[in-house]
């Protein structure tokens, strides 16, 4: 386990939670046991590729939806929810 | 923004990185855009161990005049001469140059069976790419399954990780496989490394003409069904990392308009495409692993800064690894039988929800994406397009603007200047992005 | 090779499968013939917007009766076409442009089409991702959208249904007196023959007054509830109104996915399919400028199709003089979709005899043949090669 003071605090679905520096957005979302998103039949999905051209661990990041999270970095603060759309 | 460069590298994987430090080694004004946060691209993932070539690579890279752009996704080629790429946070730019090298790498071949879209259930690579990205897998079970030598890497790396590696499970059979190391006998360091990775997954068997019929779970993977031959049973597991060998990333170079020739980009001895000025390096131009891809990237540099008779020199070199891409191909050929694991409700495009079902009927790959929309998500083909092709062996072809995802506003004046024209613009006359560490 | 039919249809885009379903539904054996399946070409490209406008009176009563036929079958569409009656919103930014809209109303009103003014703040709130202040707008609540490719299959499917023959990726390479020659070297032969090609018709028939009129269309990523009608700036008007310039106009559409559909622009004299890179950063600075918000959503593809234009803007629908066995159904510029099933009543309607619901007399092919205008044809463009691949796909 890293060093408390160096991990990043952020929230999925309203939850707080830490992670490792270095850890992207899509990992977070699965130690928080979310799915990324629902499919258009609404069906739970995860990430796919890991690499970004998949499409599946789409997520919102603070307001912004369809972030591609498997390339995205945790930052401090931030706030990721996989549930609902909000428009720009 | 826009910036401006003799050589522009599209792809900071092994390839694109030996590419950008030899044309930099040449003195020219080079770019090199990629777009994960980090270099390295899928083989050399940070988050776990890195072969020494790959830190003697990146030190060079970081010793190297090269003007970094990491972070930067292409997502058009409106103009000859010129690039459009994105960054994460909106940020659009306009990259011209003097000559380009493509280095875009391949990406995983998904093959859809029941179950397939239940999350955890992953890309063999891909899973590795996440568990690099900070996915915990420590003491989880582990399913590693389908088609080529990178399962076992994967295999060991996650093991590495304190997985539990269950089964590892490649649809080849055991003869074609041997042949295969008989290839590799050859190339001393790959037995090396095979036999370390075969050695570092312990416990886990390693199953040939095996594959996943079926994953299952209500909101998440909760087991699979592995088949060999007549046997069919229940594993239960926590994840899966089920990918059927590499299919290359040939967008940039199709929308350019280089010739593509069985899904590979044409190029001669010293990597030119069928556009002058423009190269292809490593895995789009033929699977064939790192070596010969880091070996062609270093051509490609030589060659678009003019340096013909050095290239040529390497070029020598390449064509005797040429032998592996056949072989790679040859060993991992797909089993018929995986083209009746979907049942009718599997979604073939994950994107759009279009079911196996939905496709049937269709006699091609343009009339079915027309009426299903299969294909027409924002993935744009790049995991359904490899699974039609291989199901229903259709040509699976047809690149639109953009070749990734952008932002509506990166197709308006603010990126586009009208045709900006490279050489126009004199050096150090824009802005350059600061070098990004890694 | 005698085909033992009544009519042959050549083009299953959404106005020739429409025709097919009409003649076949009349008890005329039918066989229709296209390069492809279903609904390619124009029909693959373009919006799916069933929309009345009122160019001109004719254009007027052709829309208003098609978009009526288009709602009374509503209810016999299947889910993936994507039927919606969304209604349309003529936005007006100025004054000027809001006496348009009043205007307008009376005269959709003369054509028994029911329109509704809407004040700024009636829009804004109709449309709260709308650029305030806007003067207002006029809502036309029956038109509506759909997606073009399904609908056509849909209307070959009931051709089909009723006894019609479709032989798919077949090209015509000769359509005259009765006699239609497949590149595969075998003849259709038939009393009458449609050409339902859109901008393709040229290539059976070069001295047809059409060109092709490229449009560019951006779709989006899913952003359901951004937007809700079918938004059209009144400046579109001029757009299509103009004969000669390229132009671009404000025209978005939410489709039922949740996706946009952005658009429009006009450009004669292209020569490829490619996109047009000055021409669209126009149209998407156009459209940020009346939906501020739509800059920031994710564009998943861009592409562009011919649109069949004729110098009077109103379709070929009926007779070609000079050849009793050929009929045209084309020509349609941008309201193919909208128009189909009123001409598929107006040309079946002609060739039986009959009286149509409308006065089929504006959309005659021969009124060209008198004025001359026909020998406009020598003097265009053909369709840049693989046209039918600027589509969705």
């Amino acid at each position: 386990m890293s060093d408390a003071a160096r991990s990043i605090a952020l929230t999925v679905n309203g939850e707080a939670i830490s992670v490792a520096p270095g850890t992207t957005v899509a990992a977070a979302v699965l130690t928080a046991g979310a799915p990324t998103r629902r499919s258009i039949t609404g069906e739970p999905r995860g990430p796919l590729c890991g690499m970004g051209i998949c499409f599946e661990c789409r997520v919102i990041i603070d307001g912004v939806p369809h972030q591609r999270s498997c390339q995205i970095l945790c930052a401090p603060g931030m706030s990721v929810s996989t549930e609902g759309l909000l428009t720009p | 923004m826009t910036d401006s460069f003799d050589i522009l590298v599209v792809g900071a994987g092994p390839t694109g990185i030996a590419a950008a430090v030899s044309a930099a080694a040449a003195g020219k004004r080079v770019g090199l855009v990629d777009d994960n946060p980090v270099a390295g691209g899928q083989i050399w993932r940070s988050g776990g161990e890195l072969p020494r070539d790959a830190h003697r690579s990146m030190a060079s890279l970081e010793a190297s005049r090269v003007v970094r752009l990491q972070g930067w996704r292409v997502f058009d080629a409106p103009h000859p001469g010129v690039l459009h790429a994105e960054r994460g946070d909106g940020e659009c730019a306009e990259l011209g140059y003097k000559s380009l090298i493509l280095a875009t790498g391949a990406r995983e071949r998904f093959l859809p069976f029941p179950g397939w879209t239940l999350p955890n259930v992953m890309g063999a690579g891909g899973l590795d790419a996440l568990v690099r990205g900070g996915v915990p897998v420590a003491n989880k079970r582990v399913v590693v399954a389908g088609t080529g030598p990178l399962l076992l890497a994967v295999a060991a790396h996650l093991t590495h990780h304190g997985a539990r590696v269950v089964a590892v499970c490649e649809q080849a059979p055991w003869p074609r496989l041997l042949r295969f190391g008989a290839h590799l006998l050859a190339e001393p360091s790959k037995l090396r490394q095979g036999a370390e990775y075969r050695m570092a997954i312990r416990g886990a068997r390693y199953r040939t003409k095996c594959w996943i019929a079926a994953a299952h779970g209500r909101d998440r993977l909760e087991s699979v069904t592995l088949r060999q031959g007549h046997r069919q049973w229940n594993v239960p597991c926590d994840f899966v990392g089920c990918g059927f060998h590499l299919v290359p990333n040939v967008e940039l170079p199709a929308l350019l308009g280089c010739r593509i020739d069985n899904g590979c980009v044409s190029v001669d001895e010293t990597m030119q495409t069928s556009l002058p000025g423009v190269y292809c390096a490593g895995e789009p131009t033929g699977i064939g692993g790192v070596d010969l891809a880091t070996l062609e990237g270093q051509i490609a540099g030589l060659a678009a800064t003019g340096h013909q008779d050095e290239a040529r020199r390497l070029a020598r070199r390449r064509s005797g690894k040429l032998g592996f891409v056949r072989a790679l191909d040859q060993a991992f050929a797909l089993d018929p039988h995986l083209r009746a694991l979907p049942s009718a409700d599997t979604p073939v495009c994950r994107c759009e929800d279009v079911r196996l079902v939905a496709l049937h009927g269709h006699t091609n790959w343009r009339d079915a994406k027309l009426q299903t929309r299969c294909g027409m998500g924002p993935c744009q083909g790049r995991v359904c397009g490899p699974a039609a092709a291989f199901l229903f062996r259709w040509r699976v072809e047809s690149v639109r603007p953009p070749i990734f995802p952008a932002l509506v506003s990166s197709l308006g004046s603010a990126c586009e200047s009208g045709a900006a024209h490279p050489n126009s613009a004199p050096q150090g006359a824009f802005p350059t992005f600061a070098k990004e560490t890694l | 090779m005698n085909s033992g039919c009544d009519v042959i249809v050549i083009g299953a885009g959404i106005v020739g499968a429409a025709c097919a379903r009409e003649c076949a539904r009349r008890g005329l054996q039918t066989v229709v013939v296209d390069e492809a399946g279903p609904g390619g070409g124009a029909t693959a490209a373009g919006m799916g917007h069933i929309v009345v406008m009122d160019d001109s009176r004719a254009q007027l009563a052709l829309t208003g009766y098609s978009q009526r036929l288009w709602r009374e079958l509503a209810a016999e569409l299947p889910a993936e076409t994507e039927f919606e009656m969304c209604g349309t919103l003529w936005v007006a930014s100025d004054e000027e442009e809001m006496d348009e809209v009043l205007r307008k109303q009376g005269v959709y009103a003369s054509a028994g089409v029911r329109a509704e003014v809407l004040s700024g703040s009636a829009l804004a709130e109709a449309e709260p991702h709308l650029r305030r202040p806007l003067s207002g707008a006029l809502l036309v609540p029956t038109d509506a959208v759909l997606y073009p490719p399904s609908a056509a299959a849909f209307l070959l499917r009931h051709a089909v249904r009723a006894g019609a023959r479709f032989q798919s990726s077949r090209k015509v390479v000769s359509a005259a007196q009765g006699r239609v020659r497949l590149d595969d070297g075998t003849e259709l032969r038939a009393p009458r023959i449609v050409n339902a090609c859109g901008a393709e018709s040229v290539r059976l028939l070069p001295e047809l007054p059409i060109r092709p009129r490229k449009g560019h269309l951006v779709i989006t990523d899913r952003y359901p509830g951004f937007v809700r009608h079918q938004l059209v700036e009144l400046g579109y008007l001029k757009s299509a109104h103009s004969v000669s310039a390229d132009s671009v106009a404000f025209n978005v559409q939410p489709r039922q996915t949740g996706q946009l559909l952005i658009g429009s622009s006009r450009e004669y004299g292209a020569e490829t399919t490619g996109v047009n890179y000055a021409l669209l950063a126009k149209m998407i600075d156009r459209a940020q400028q009346y939906l501020p918000g739509i800059g920031s959503m994710q564009a998943i593809r861009v592409w562009t199709g011919f649109r069949a234009a004729t110098p009077d803007k109103l379709p070929l629908i009926g007779p070609w003089p000079g050849d009793d066995s050929l009929f045209l159904a084309t020509g349609h510029e941008g309201l193919g979709i909208t128009t189909s099933l009123a001409t598929a009543k107006l040309l079946v309607g002609t060739m039986l005899g009959e009286k149509t619901e409308i006065d089929a007399e504006p959309y005659r092919p021969d009124r060209f043949a008198h004025s001359g205008e026909a020998g406009s044809g020598a003097a265009q463009a053909q369709v840049p090669a693989h046209s039918v691949e600027g589509s969705h796909v």
